[in-house]
């Protein structure tokens, strides 16, 4: 029962949600008393292993191939299919980066393995069976299921299990040849456009977004500055974006990006139903509206019934105060 | 060109989601179902392409019982050419992909368009099953797509940007927001759409790899708890206190 976690690598660097991965492995190989270890493919500096060693994986197959230095689905599932099935692992653990979510349902068939997708916390044990947790219906339900095969392929819903960076422990590379063919048929990539140099959406633990109460996107200054001093991502809702008062990649909803920050402040979001499958998985909420019937503020944790153009010039004052005094 | 667009029946996205008191499945009454808005991105960029060609042939499928069919009569009705139903309620991701996949598998498409997932099951599992099942090359999360011919430029969502790859048909492409508009459909495409094709295919049997055991609604939040506009400072310090800033 032995778990391999796919280490993905972003730029040279372990996101956030890859070490939550590894923690969510090593938690797990714990809970069955076997063995964990991690792939990691691609170019990164020493120390940064290390930080895998302190999730508590000493164990890391390590791919260095000049036809991997760019990310395809093909090139990828190979690889790791290799190491799988050559080393024996019976469970695959994943993130839910977008590349990671790219393959993990083409490695659960090369794998002949059941797939479970953004599973929300270790499983249970019922009749000697694991019971993996996962939401469905956008936010909107949660499902038990079971594996009905003994290898499996899990990925993990970002920020819903945390990281724990707490272990210690020897780093054992392992150089891991591997020799890809080229495969023809396959997908080129050209260039990666990075978006500016905010904090990526996805992976942050703070948002604040903001609504057509805002009423232009003049008004976002205000927002921005917020975000800033919180070391927030921007973000905001539908119409929003249709409108262009701001970039679609900060849409987040049902049909745009769907977020599980630590923290979410919604400020002139009334909290349309469509836009709270993106957020519900927020673990605090805060909803800033001048309507107190907003449906909004029944999702929320925390609310001020209030003009925006009133409130948050002076919840900016007041993080700067707080941030002052400490 | 030849397209198959994967179809979903899900819930309306505006749907309050309650379950049956045995946790088993969705609790249908009142429930209006619609085409999983990322398969509808699918069909209207598979439209894009037939109004710049005569050449084009788009096919609809679903995976699912009789009460599917409405669904896939709307996929008509926005303007696909013909409708298949593989008659059988989805297990689970491997058993659809499978069941579409060995349909499709000699039938020659260029391009199968799903959504980048289904709005019910959110496992986003299908489009790269498939892709690996019938050997396509694919491409997720998909934002833009230009075909010229055999060859492809599309971009991709990536974790903070976007990603600009070619490709060459035949391809899978799994549809994320920006790749097209939806469309709604006219008086002339539902009426058309009355007597287009809709085939029913026995399903194989295919073994589930996943069962779900139940279904509940997620723990509701206890009760918003306010502040005065006139003192906002006073979230920030519980906040603050809190550690969550």
């Amino acid at each position: 029962m032995s778990v391999l976690v796919y280490a993905e690598l972003d730029s040279g660097r372990f996101k956030k949600a890859t070490l939550e991965a590894c923690s969510y492995g090593v938690a797990l190989a714990t809970m069955r008393n076997s063995d964990v270890a991690a792939i990691v493919i691609g170019e990164c500096h020493e120390s940064e292993l290390l930080q895998i060693v302190e999730c508590g994986i000493s164990k890391v197959f390590r791919v260095l191939d000049s036809h991997l230095e760019t990310f395809t689905t093909t090139k990828y599932i190979s690889v790791i299919q290799s190491i799988v099935r050559e080393n024996g692992f019976n469970t695959l653990i994943t993130s839910q980066s977008y590349n990671s979510k790219s393959i993990t349902p083409g490695l659960s068939i090369r794998l002949k393995s059941a797939f479970i997708s953004g599973v929300v916390g270790l499983p249970r044990i019922e009749d000697g069976k694991e019971i993996y947790q996962r939401m469905a219906f956008s936010g909107k339900g949660v499902e038990e299921v079971i594996a009905l095969l003994s290898d499996i392929v899990i990925s993990v819903k970002t920020n819903s299990f945390g990281v724990n960076k707490n272990k210690t422990g020897e780093l054992n590379v392992i150089p891991f040849n591997f020799s890809l063919s080229d495969d023809v048929n396959d997908i080129v990539p050209k260039e990666i456009i990075k978006t500016s140099s905010t904090i990526s959406l996805t992976d942050a633990e703070k948002v604040v977004s903001g609504g057509r109460g805002l009423k232009g996107p003049e008004n976002w200054g205000m927002i921005e500055e917020l975000a800033g001093l919180l070391g927030a991502a921007t973000a905001c809702s539908k119409p929003v974006a249709d409108v262009e008062w701001r970039p679609h990649h900060e849409h987040v909803g049902q049909t745009g990006i769907q977020i599980s920050p630590d923290l979410y402040i919604a400020i002139g979001i009334s909290g349309a139903i469509q836009h709270l499958a993106g957020v519900n998985s927020s673990k605090v909420i805060v909803v800033i509206n001048k309507d107190s019937e907003a449906p909004f503020f029944k999702s929320a944790d925390y609310g001020i019934v209030g003009d925006a153009f009133e409130v948050v010039p002076k919840l900016i004052n007041a993080v700067k105060k707080m941030k002052n005094s400490l | 060109m030849n397209i198959l667009v994967c179809i979903s029946h899900v819930p309306d996205t505006t749907t309050r989601i309650t379950f049956e008191p045995n946790g088993k499945s969705l609790n249908k009454a009142g429930v209006t179902f619609v085409i999983n808005p990322y398969d509808e991105f699918g069909l209207s960029k598979a439209m894009e392409f037939k109004e710049k060609s005569n050449d084009v042939h788009i096919s609809v499928i679903c995976v699912g019982d009789i009460e599917t069919e409405p669904t896939l009569r709307k996929a008509l009705a926005i303007g696909a050419d013909d409708a298949f139903r593989i008659d059988t309620q989805p297990l689970d991701s491997f058993s659809v992909a499978t069941l579409i996949a060995e349909w499709a598998k000699n039938k020659s498409f260029d391009l199968i368009f799903t959504g980048k997932e289904s709005i019910d099951e959110n496992s986003g599992a299908v489009p790269g099953m498939l892709a690996e099942l019938l050997g396509f090359s694919f491409i997720s999360y998909a934002t833009k797509l230009d075909v010229n011919g055999k060859s492809v430029i599309a971009y991709r969502e990536i974790d903070n940007g976007m990603e600009i790859l070619e490709a060459q048909l035949p391809l899978l492409v799994s549809c994320q927001k920006g790749i097209a508009e939806w469309r709604i459909p006219n008086m002339r495409g539902i009426m058309a759409a009355r007597s287009k094709p809709l085939t029913v295919i026995n399903a194989l049997q295919v073994e589930n790899r996943v069962n779900t055991l139940n279904f509940k609604q997620p723990e509701g939040k206890t009760g918003c708890v306010y502040y005065s506009s006139d003192n906002p400072e006073e979230l920030i310090s519980v906040l603050s206190t809190k550690g969550i800033i």
